[in-house]
C-alpha cells in the first residue's frame, strides 16, 4: 500500500502512535473502516478518503495522537 | 490486506447458527439484541455489525437529546399520537404509534437505570423542554455522549454475541416463505458467511447515501454514511412492505458541513432559524415537511441564505450552547465553525437544504411494521430509522428494538430453523464476489458519485412526472454498470455493495413518488404537476413490494380507522408553519414560543 502525498483530513503523529506496541483503537472505532496500519511505518494511517468526521477515532486514542480536520471539500 | 488471494477468497465461506440474528448494531439493534436475550436467556442472539458495535451507528458520539420523549406530566401518549398525525399529514399507522408513546416512559427510566445521562431539575426530575408545535417532548441530555459505552456494557453483560466488519446483503428466505438467515462478508478479511437463524432483526439505519451533498463529498451526509439502505434493500429483496418511501427526508442543515446546526438545542435558550434580515420566519423548528418547504420557499423568495440565530443571547448562554454543540453528537461542529471563523457571539450560522435520504426516525419511509415490530415476513422484524413508524428519533429506536427483541424470541419459541435454499446462496456469492474477480472496470465510488449525482437531478423535490420518469431510466443504466464495477479488495467489495443498496433505494424513491399523484408533507413530497393535497384519493399508505416476477411494485394500502382524532384546530396546526404578517389572524390559537 503506497500512501500518497496528498493531504488526507485525518492525521497521524507517528512519534506519540503506539500501534507498533499492538494499540489499534482508531481502527477498531471507525464506522468506515478507513483506517488502517501502513505497513512502511507501522503505525496508523488513513488509507480511504472516506471520512465522516465523527472524532470516536480521536476521543478514543490513548496517546491524543490522531486529529481529524473537516474534509477540504466541506471546509 | 495485501496478501488476500482474490480467487481463494470467492470460494471461503463460514456458517454461523443462531436463533435470533440482529443485523446493524447502532441503536436499535443493541436493545433488540438484550430484550431477545432477557426475555429468553437460553436463545442464542446474535449481533452482526458492519462496523464495530463499540462506536457505530447514529449515536456514536452521544446524542443531543431526545426528540420526542412522553413523559407524565409534560404530554400523554394521545397527544404525541396526535401531534405526529397531523406532522405527518394524516398517514399514520396510530397503533405503531401509540406502542411507541405507551412504551416511552419506561424505556426512558430503563436507560436511566443503565446509566445514560438526561437532563434533569433540581428536585431530580426530567428537564423537558418544548420544541413541537403543540406538546412538550424534548429532553435534553448535554451529557449523553456515553450512550454507547452503556450499551456495550449491557451487551457483555446479557451474554449476546457479537461480530464486527460483517458486513449483510441478503436475507435468507426459506421455500415456505419464512426467513432462514442471512448471508454476510467480512469487509476485512473478505469471508463469506452464511448465518442461520429462526427471525432476523433489521437494523440497520437510514438510507443515508441517497442524494448527493452540494459539497460533492459522498461522505459529508447528515446520516451516518456506513448506513447506506442497506436494510431498505434487504428488506425489498426479502419480500417485505415498504411505506411512505415517497415521504423523503430532507433536513435543514449547517451549510456544507451538514449536520445539525442544532435549533432543537439552541431553541429553548432563545436560538431560532432567521432569513438574511435576522427575522424569524417559521413559528416551530421542529423538522417537519411543511417547515422544510417555508424553509426553501425563503431561499427562493429573496430573504435567504437562512441561518440559525443565536449572536443575541448572553455570553453564559452562548459558551453553553458551545459545550453542547461541540463536545457530543456531531463534535467536529466547532472545528468547522473555527475554520470558517464563525463565532456564535457575532455571526449567524448559515444553513442549507440538505440533499434527499430516506428515514423514518426523522420522517416517514421504512419497512412496514406493525406494532409489533413484524414486517409483512414471517420471522422478519425492523425497528430503528429503517422501519415505518413516522418521526420516531432515537428514543423510537430503542422502543422499538425492544419490541422487536421480544417479538422475535416468542417467534424463535414456536418455530425451527428454516432449510436453507443453498441456490439463493451461491447466486448471492456470484453476485457480491463479481466485483473482485474482474479485472478492470468502473470504480465504485464513481458509479456511487454518478447515480447520487442523477438522485438530485431528477428526485430532488419539487418533483415531477417526467423528470422521474427519466431519473428511472438512466438508474436501468446504472444497474447495467454494476455488472462493470471492479474492486480490488474487501473493503472496496464492500463499497460496490453499498451501490446496489442505493440504487433500489433510488429506485423505490422515484417509483413511490410517482404513484402518488398529490403534493402532501411540505417538500418533502411537492409535485409541480399536482399541486394539491387530495384526501379523498390519496389519504392511503403507498406501499413497495419485489412481486413473484421479481419487479417492483406500487401499491395502496387502506389507513387503519384513528384511535384519537386530532380536532380540526390540531390538524390545521402544522399547516400554518409559516409567521404570519401582524394584525393577521391565526386560527390555531396556539402559542408557539419555543
Ligand atoms: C447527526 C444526527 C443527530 C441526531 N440527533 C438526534 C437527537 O438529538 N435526538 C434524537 O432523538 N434523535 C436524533 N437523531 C436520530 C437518531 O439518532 C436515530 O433515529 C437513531 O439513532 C437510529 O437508530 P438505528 O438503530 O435505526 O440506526 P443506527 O444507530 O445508525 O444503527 C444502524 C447500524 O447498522 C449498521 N449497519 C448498516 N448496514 C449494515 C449492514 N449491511 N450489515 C451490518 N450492519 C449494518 C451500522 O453500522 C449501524 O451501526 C440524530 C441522528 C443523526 C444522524
Ligand atoms: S488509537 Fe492512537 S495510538 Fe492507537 S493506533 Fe490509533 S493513533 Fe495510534
Ligand atoms: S472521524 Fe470518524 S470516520 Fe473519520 S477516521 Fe475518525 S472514526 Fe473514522
Amino acid at each position: 500500500m503506497s500512501f500518497s502525498p496528498i493531504d488526507f483530513p485525518v492525521k497521524v503523529d507517528l512519534n506519540a502512535c503506539i500501534a507498533d506496541k499492538g494499540c489499534t483503537v482508531c481502527i477498531d472505532a471507525c464506522p468506515l473502516d478507513v483506517l488502517v496500519i501502513d505497513p512502511t511505518t507501522g503505525k496508523a494511517g488513513m488509507k480511504y478518503d472516506e471520512c465522516w468526521y465523527c472524532l470516536p477515532c480521536e476521543k478514543d486514542c490513548p496517546t491524543q495522537a490522531i486529529r481529524v480536520d473537516i474534509p477540504y471539500l466541506l471546509r | 490486506m495485501q496478501t488476500i488471494n482474490n480467487e481463494d477468497l470467492v470460494l471461503t465461506s463460514e456458517e454461523i447458527e443462531t436463533d435470533v440474528l440482529v443485523i446493524g448494531g447502532g441503536t436499535a439493534g443493541p436493545m433488540a439484541a438484550i430484550k431477545a436475550k432477557q426475555q429468553d436467556p437460553s436463545l442464542r442472539v446474535l449481533l452482526l455489525e458492519k462496523a464495530n458495535v463499540k462506536r457505530s451507528g447514529a449515536i456514536s458520539m452521544g446524542m443531543d437529546g431526545l426528540n420526542n420523549a412522553v413523559i407524565p406530566g409534560y404530554a400523554t401518549p394521545e397527544q404525541y399520537v396526535k401531534e405526529i398525525t397531523v406532522a405527518n399529514d394524516g398517514i399514520v399507522n396510530q397503533k405503531t404509534l401509540f406502542a411507541y408513546a405507551e412504551n416511552s416512559y419506561a424505556m426512558i427510566e430503563e436507560l436511566d437505570s443503565w446509566g445514560v445521562k438526561f437532563e434533569k431539575d433540581e428536585n431530580g426530575d426530567y428537564a423537558v423542554k418544548k420544541v413541537h408545535h403543540m406538546g412538550t417532548y424534548v429532553l435534553p441530555m448535554p451529557e449523553g455522549h456515553d450512550i454507547k459505552k452503556v450499551l456495550y456494557r449491557k451487551l457483555k453483560q446479557t451474554r449476546v454475541n457479537v461480530t464486527n466488519r460483517l458486513v449483510a446483503t441478503r436475507v435468507l428466505i426459506a421455500d415456505d416463505g419464512r426467513v432462514a438467515g442471512a448471508l454476510a462478508f467480512d469487509c476485512r478479511s473478505g469471508v463469506y458467511t452464511v448465518i442461520r437463524a429462526k427471525a432476523v432483526i433489521l437494523c440497520t439505519g437510514a438510507a443515508s447515501r441517497l442524494g448527493l451533498p452540494a459539497s460533492g463529498y459522498l461522505f459529508g451526509t447528515y446520516e451516518n454514511p456506513t448506513n447506506a439502505g442497506d436494510g431498505y434493500s434487504m428488506a425489498y429483496h426479502a419480500g417485505a412492505e415498504l411505506s411512505g418511501i415517497e415521504c423523503f427526508q430532507i433536513n435543514p442543515l449547517i451549510k456544507d458541513y451538514n449536520g445539525p446546526a442544532c435549533a432543537y438545542v439552541t431553541g429553548p435558550m432563545g436560538g431560532y432559524t432567521a432569513n438574511a434580515q435576522g427575522e424569524r420566519f417559521i413559528e416551530s423548528d421542529y423538522w417537519s415537511g411543511q417547515m422544510m418547504q417555508e424553509f426553501h420557499q425563503e431561499l427562493a423568495g429573496g430573504k435567504g441564505p437562512v441561518f440559525l440565530k443565536v449572536d443575541h443571547l448572553a455570553e453564559e448562554t452562548i459558551s453553553n450552547i458551545e459545550t453542547i454543540l461541540h463536545s457530543n453528537e456531531r463534535p467536529s461542529r466547532g472545528r468547522f465553525h473555527q475554520g470558517r471563523g464563525t463565532d456564535y457571539r457575532a455571526d449567524m450560522i448559515e444553513m442549507h437544504i440538505s440533499e434527499i435520504g430516506l428515514c423514518s426516525g426523522h420522517s416517514a419511509s421504512g419497512v412496514w411494521v406493525n406494532e409489533h415490530a413484524e414486517t409483512t415476513v414471517p420471522g422478519l422484524y425492523a425497528a430503528g430509522d429503517l422501519a415505518c413508524v413516522p418521526h420516531n428519533y432515537m428514543l423510537g429506536a430503542f422502543v422499538y428494538g425492544r419490541l422487536a427483541g421480544e417479538s422475535a424470541a416468542s417467534y424463535c419459541a414456536n418455530n425451527e430453523l428454516a432449510v436453507v435454499d443453498t441456490k439463493q446462496v451461491e447466486a448471492e456469492r456470484q453476485r457480491i464476489f463479481a466485483p473482485l474477480a474482474r479485472k478492470h472496470g468502473l470504480s465504485p465510488t464513481q458509479v456511487e458519485y454518478k447515480l447520487r449525482r442523477l438522485v438530485n437531478d431528477y428526485l430532488q423535490p419539487p418533483k415531477v412526472a417526467r423528470r422521474m420518469e427519466i431519473g428511472l431510466v438512466r438508474f436501468e443504466e446504472i444497474r447495467a454498470d454494476l455488472q462493470q464495477m471492479v474492486a480490488s479488495n474487501p473493503h472496496e467489495l464492500m463499497r460496490a455493495a453499498e451501490v446496489g443498496f442505493i440504487l433500489d433505494c433510488a429506485e423505490m424513491a422515484a417509483k413511490a413518488s410517482l404513484f402518488r399523484t398529490e403534493s402532501r408533507w411540505g417538500l418533502y413530497h411537492a409535485r409541480q404537476d399536482y399541486s394539491e393535497r387530495n384526501d379523498a384519493e390519496w389519504a392511503v399508505h403507498v406501499q413497495v413490494q419485489k412481486d413473484q416476477s421479481g419487479d417492483m411494485s406500487v401499491f395502496k394500502r387502506a389507513l387503519e380507522p384513528y384511535i384519537v382524532e386530532p380536532d380540526d384546530v390540531e390538524k390545521a396546526v402544522y399547516q400554518q408553519i409559516r409567521i404570519q404578517p401582524k394584525g393577521a389572524v391565526v386560527s390555531s390559537g396556539v402559542s408557539h414560543e419555543l
